[in-house]
């Protein structure tokens, strides 16, 4: 059983995201730790990217601030290579596609094989285009993580019978963020989704409090919380361990 | 080479964009593949283009400026005068139209100069839509009558903080906005650059300029032009420029980017000379970015031209060796800007202004016998102040 597939295997899974080298790669070795030991049963590294366009202002300023640390897609590498000598817990990478085209789609994808990543996913390839970068990620193991939308309609089946790892539901429209409520009719995208797939189906975009985190646990495997992990290290920057652990806690228990 | 497969130009193109969008640009892809062979359609944008527009725009042969430089019958064609001053009205009045079509109540768009927002504000204005800018902070603040002028056509200008605060910023908040409101918004993109359909749309609602050129030149000199010149941000007054003469072998075609301060600093727009493949805003092109795939800061002082990438179709365009495209300094732009004030009575966009340097550089080495035609993409009123500040003279707006 693949280490995403295991994060699955006993009940709901919580799925934090940080963006890598937010404020330093250091520091997000430290806090991802921090995350796993609060409950965390997968982990999605960003990494940064100038142009986020599928960000709103909380992870493109986390995006800004691990590039001015000098983070780069090599030392993003290293923090996986880091964390796989102390955790099993399956890790994504989130990245826009340039900077994995411009690393070389073969390169990049052995490194991740090397360094233990498990899968990937990647905001600006649709399914239409993913054909050029399937087939490589497949051959070293990593797993093509695909998006469905709120608009996807139709799409959804198809989107759902290619995916791989587990399937990533956009919540809502629009760009990441903290949302006071989730309007969409998710139990109907998840009925969907499953009428074409077993692959387990998480919900991300906007979800940041045990409340909401519990009543999406409710319809869906998986539960992904970004913007609200990044906000918490934005406040407390280097000092931020104690707190992401007590958040992961309180979601985990929430999910479970 | 033009044929256009699956929104491809050869390696370049396609659709690298969120899936919450993938739905809605498939729907533009079909309304539009409905409305080009539609003749109520086309016979409302023809009248458009005609009676509010101004079209055909003029192609004027600048006889005192041929003298001077001694070479080539040089031919300016005037999407000046066009109505809102540019090009950039050529394709706003179809994407609008369109966007009614599609029962879209309210357009979108991003800006760099302000040509392309105020055509948009113009457009809404006109069918009774609404309108919303995104603009560089750092622009709003350089073409403040631009600003001016479109809230006066009714529309909102977001001035945008993120990043570098130009153009590239603009597009992405744009982006944003979208793939937060798609139902009742259609994202009027300005140029040739973006997502398929967006490069083809553009290109043959812009492509109208080379259509007229075409013919009125042959009218005129009786021989096709011996090059085709214009200035290349995203490209869509050069494609506009270029396309119905890319069949004819014979005819050069140049386009002329951004180098701002020169292609050796690091300040400038210049995609074709400094830039790499990547993918970005939708698409697969040529990007001015480092190593490790990070959009590089560009500048130029042209607010239109200071984009870090071109579109599809001209990175195939160049890739196949059939136009040629050159980097303009500001100090060259700035000092055509001026000769062409003063030689021809045409105070043009300083976007333009970078074609009609790379024009004085080359016109003298064409034979008397043969013609140039150069597109005047706008009108330069929005660029007088900036102007006066590069020569160091301040005046009072």
């Amino acid at each position: 059983m693949s280490r995403i597939a295991n994060a699955f295997k006993d009940g709901k899974a919580f799925i934090a995201f940080v963006t890598g080298g937010d404020p330093s790669l250091a520091r997000s070795e430290e806090f991802i730790l921090e995350l796993i030991r609060g409950g965390a049963d997968l982990i999605e590294i960003g990494i940064p990217f100038s142009d986020p366009i599928a960000e709103g202002p909380v992870i493109q300023e986390a995006n800004l601030r691990a590039l001015a640390a000098g983070t780069t897609t090599d030392g993003i590498f290293g923090l996986v290579s880091s964390l796989r000598k102390k955790t099993e817990v399956p890790i994504v990478l989130l990245t826009y596609l340039n900077p994995v085209f411009k690393y070389g789609y073969e390169r990049f994808f052995a490194a991740c094989e090397t360094a233990g990543v498990d899968g990937i996913i990647v905001p600006d390839l649709p399914f239409e285009e993913s054909g050029e970068v399937r087939p490589i990620a497949a051959a070293h193991g990593v797993d093509l993580i695909s998006l469905v939308a709120p608009t996807s309609d139709v799409r959804i089946a198809e989107i759902a019978e290619q995916s791989a790892g587990f399937l990533y539901i956009v919540s809502s429209m629009g760009v990441t963020g903290v949302r006071s409520e989730i309007t969409t009719d998710i139990s109907g995208i998840v009925a969907a989704a499953r009428a074409a797939t077993q692959t387990p189906v998480a919900v991300g975009f906007g979800i940041h409090s045990a409340a909401q985190a519990k009543e999406i646990a409710g319809v869906a495997d998986g539960v992904i919380v970004g913007s609200a992990i990044v906000r918490i290290i934005a406040e407390h920057g280097e000092k931020s361990a104690e707190k992401l652990y007590e958040f992961a806690r309180a979601i985990k228990e929430a999910v479970q | 080479m033009s044929d256009n497969t699956h929104g491809r130009f050869g390696q370049y193109g396609g659709q690298y964009i969120p899936e919450t969008l993938m739905n809605e640009i498939h729907a533009l892809e079909a309304a539009y593949e409905r409305c080009k062979n539609d003749p109520d359609f086309t016979a409302e944008l023809d009248a458009l283009l005609s009676d509010y527009a101004g079209r055909p725009s003029r192609l004027y042969y600048a006889e005192k400026l041929t003298k001077k430089l001694g070479g080539a019958k040089i031919y300016f064609k005037r999407e000046d005068l066009n109505h809102t001053g540019s090009h950039k009205i050529n394709n706003v009045l179809g994407q609008a139209l369109l966007a009614k079509r599609m029962g879209k109540t309210r357009l979108i768009a991003e800006t760099g100069a302000g040509q392309h927002g105020v055509a948009t504000a113009t457009a809404a204005a006109l069918l009774g839509l609404e309108c919303e800018i995104f603009m560089g902070k750092e622009d709003t603040e350089r073409q403040a009558l631009n600003v001016y002028r479109m809230e006066l056509l009714g529309a909102k200008v977001n001035a945008v903080t993120t990043g570098t605060q130009t153009l590239k910023d603009a597009v992405n908040e744009a982006m944003r906005e979208w793939v937060s409101r798609t139902s009742d918004t259609h994202y009027c993109l300005g140029s040739v650059m973006g997502p398929h359909p967006f490069p083809t749309i553009v290109r043959d609602f812009q492509a109208v300029i080379s259509k007229e050129a075409r013919g009125q030149i042959l009218e005129r000199e009786g021989r096709l032009p011996s090059a085709v010149m214009a200035c290349v941000g995203g490209g869509s007054n050069a494609i506009g420029m270029f396309y119905n003469f890319i069949g004819d072998e014979g005819v050069r075609l140049i386009g002329c980017e951004a180098a701002g301060r020169g292609i050796d600093t690091s300040l400038h727009a210049a995609t074709i000379a400094r830039g790499s493949t990547g993918v970005f805003h939708g698409m697969k092109s040529l990007f001015v970015q480092n190593e490790e795939g990070q959009i590089a800061p560009v500048y130029s002082i042209s607010a239109g031209l200071d984009y870090p990438g071109i579109g599809p179709e001209h990175a195939n365009l160049y890739a196949a060796g059939r136009a040629e495209y050159v980097p303009v300094t500001d100090d060259e732009a700035v000092a055509a800007f001026e000769v062409l004030a003063r030689e021809e009575g045409i105070i043009c966009a300083i976007e333009s202004a970078h074609a009609v340097a790379h024009l004085l550089k080359i016109a003298g080495g064409f034979g008397t016998e043969e013609n140039i035609i150069v597109c005047l993409s706008g009108r330069g009123d929005k660029d007088v102040a900036a102007i006066a500040r590069y020569r160091g003279i301040t005046i009072n707006e």
